[in-house]
């Protein structure tokens, strides 16, 4: 049995009175993609700087690459790829500058060359970091978190900023690195992004995993049944069914021929995971009362 | 081996930000040169320091403030430039980003006690150039008044350096650093003799002054700078060498230990 690289048992981080996070577990296995869901303020990046050892927990084992994070030397940090939620720094260096020099860092770095075209900034990489726009900037924290081939990679909201075009890129990159094999934990808002690069997902909401699993069970079966929608005399008509087919059949058989309007949907991640954190929140209202 | 290997090279990456920033590159590198030149030319008509009652002999203003410009500098590349730029560094996201690789926060140092080390010899040399060609300051020949320019200097400036890493820990933000750090220096560099003559300051000043280390940098650049006659006005009549390596020596061990102590890649928990 190989060991997972992240493993987190019923952590707690408080600060003063309030709790951040309140006994979250889960595990990342070995060249899995698992996505953090969850609103802001939910304790995604509180757990994420936990396991990158910027914070101490506040009880709970936490285990990365078989090594507690409040104790990782050089030689743990060597492993790991850390892609922070925001960077404010003045850049007076070239993207070209900065990537060789944090290269130097890593005992076996990739080639510079190959992770700017990689990004997408082949033709900035003789531009100073403080000249580059906002997602440009973002593409430079992504390369200088692959750059010394990281067995564990962090993801925190890596494409915030990026044009639909970038996002692609970026996709591309993160497909690329999981068929390398690297493991990746990634946080994000945008759950189309999830659904496309994660194998699971953890949701938390107030601090607490309201939901973990593969991508395509989350939320469970019954929040994913299908959907089918057709226009019958004049009015909208709806239809949750777990044999879609049968219906929109049954539909054709009736109506003598195509069904106008006829739509068969699935939610989608976003539907599921708004659910489920609609319901969360829902849930702490009623408890409040 | 790798530690010293990677400072070597933070210290080429530092030496390049440094002078890609202008600002710090006006405030801290050419600082003393614009000080020395104001005084230089401010006080050009005025007849010269330690004349005899005729108004012939003594130094020219130009002279006198040269060991003082030197101590500044010293002071101002190490304790003001790194206290900010480490506190901005902080602040802005720096630090958190290199305390996520495996750089060795031993390397960080070296990287900028040597971008301090290069930027300090450049500026000196700069600063006696400007003194000897544009203010015909006259510079010491002997080779033993250079000897102890050189220890001085060094040792003055790393003390500088391990005191602008330490008080790198005070300001809470990057913003409040340069509002933390520089009345500090400045109030220091009054009462240190490096504008206002030394031996006018009142004694009980003197004695602050003198818990101090830029008191002593001053000191020891004026037992360089100055001509032997300038000796008896010293507050003790000596130059008083021995002082000023003990003096700065117990500063430079103070500051390794508080940087030992203080300083994280970012502040754990706030």
């Amino acid at each position: 049995m190989t060991l997972c690289p992240v493993q987190v048992r019923d952590l707690k981080k408080s600060y003063g009175s309030f709790t951040a996070v309140d006994g979250i577990s889960f595990d990342i296995h070995e060249g899995e993609t698992f996505a953090l869901l969850g609103p802001n303020g939910a304790g995604k990046s509180t757990t994420i700087e936990i396991l990158e050892g910027y914070r101490d927990r506040t009880s709970g084992e936490v285990r990365v690459l078989g090594v507690d994070p409040q104790r990782g030397g050089l030689d743990w940090k060597a492993q790991l790829g850390i892609v922070l939620q925001s960077t404010g720094e003045s850049g007076n260096v070239t993207v070209l500058e900065q990537l060789n020099h944090f290269a130097s860092y890593y005992p076996h770095p990739r080639k510079v060359a190959d992770v700017i075209e990689a990004v997408g900034l082949g033709s900035k990489a003789k531009t100073r970091i403080s000249k580059l726009s906002g997602g440009q900037r973002r593409r430079v924290d992504v390369a200088l978190g692959i750059i010394g081939r990281p067995k564990l990679l962090f993801l925190d909201e890596p494409t915030t900023g990026f044009d639909p075009e970038a996002r692609r890129q970026f996709w591309d990159l993160i497909k690329e690195l999981k068929s390398e094999g690297t493991t990746i934990l990634l946080t994000t808002h945008y759950l189309d992004e999830a659904a496309m690069l994660a194998d699971r997902a953890g949701v938390i909401a107030g601090g607490t995993l309201v939901d973990i699993g593969p991508i395509d069970e989350i939320g469970g079966a019954s929040a994913r049944v299908p959907l089918v929608r057709w226009r019958q005399d004049g009015a909208d008509h709806a239809e949750r069914t777990s044999e879609p087919a049968a219906l929109a059949a049954r539909l054709f058989a009736e109506h003598g021929g195509e069904v106008p309007g006829l739509e068969i949907t699935r939610p989608s991640l976003e539907d599921i995971y708004l659910d489920m954190v609609g319901a969360h929140a829902a849930g702490l209202e009623s408890g409040a009362a | 081996m790798k530690t010293v290997q990677l400072g070597m090279f933070r210290i080429g990456y530092e030496l390049k930000l440094y002078f890609r920033q202008g600002d710090s590159v006006f405030f801290t590198f050419l600082f003393p040169i614009v000080m020395l030149s104001i005084f230089a030319v401010a006080f050009s008509t005025t007849e010269n320091v330690g004349a005899a009652p005729d108004g012939s002999g003594g130094i020219s203003w130009a002279a006198f403030y040269v060991p003082g410009m030197v101590a500044a500098g010293m002071l101002l590349s190490g304790v003001q430039n790194l206290a900010v730029d480490i506190a901005t560094e902080k602040g802005d996201g720096t630090l958190k980003r290199l305390g996520g690789t495996p750089l060795p926060v031993f390397s960080y140092f070296i990287g900028k006690i040597g971008m301090v080390l290069v930027s300090s010899v450049a500026q000196v040399l700069l600063l006696l150039l400007v003194a000897r060609f544009a203010f015909n300051v006259e510079l010491p020949t002997e080779a033993d008044k250079w000897l102890t320019f050189v220890w001085v200097f060094f040792f003055g400036v790393m003390t500088s350096c391990v005191l602008g890493i330490a008080l790198s820990a005070l300001p809470r933000t990057g913003k409040s650093a340069t509002a933390v750090v520089i009345p500090m220096v400045l109030v220091l560099q009054f009462i240190s003799g490096v504008y206002l003559n030394f031996a006018q300051l009142p004694e009980w000043l003197q004695n602050f002054a003198s818990i101090f280390p830029l008191k002593w940098m001053a000191q020891g650049m004026r037992s360089v700078f100055l001509p032997a006659t300038f000796e008896a006005a010293e507050s003790s009549g000596s130059w008083d060498l021995g002082l000023v390596a003990l003096v700065m020596g117990l500063w430079l061990v103070a500051g390794l230990v508080l940087c030992r102590i203080t300083f994280r890649w970012i502040r754990k928990d706030s």
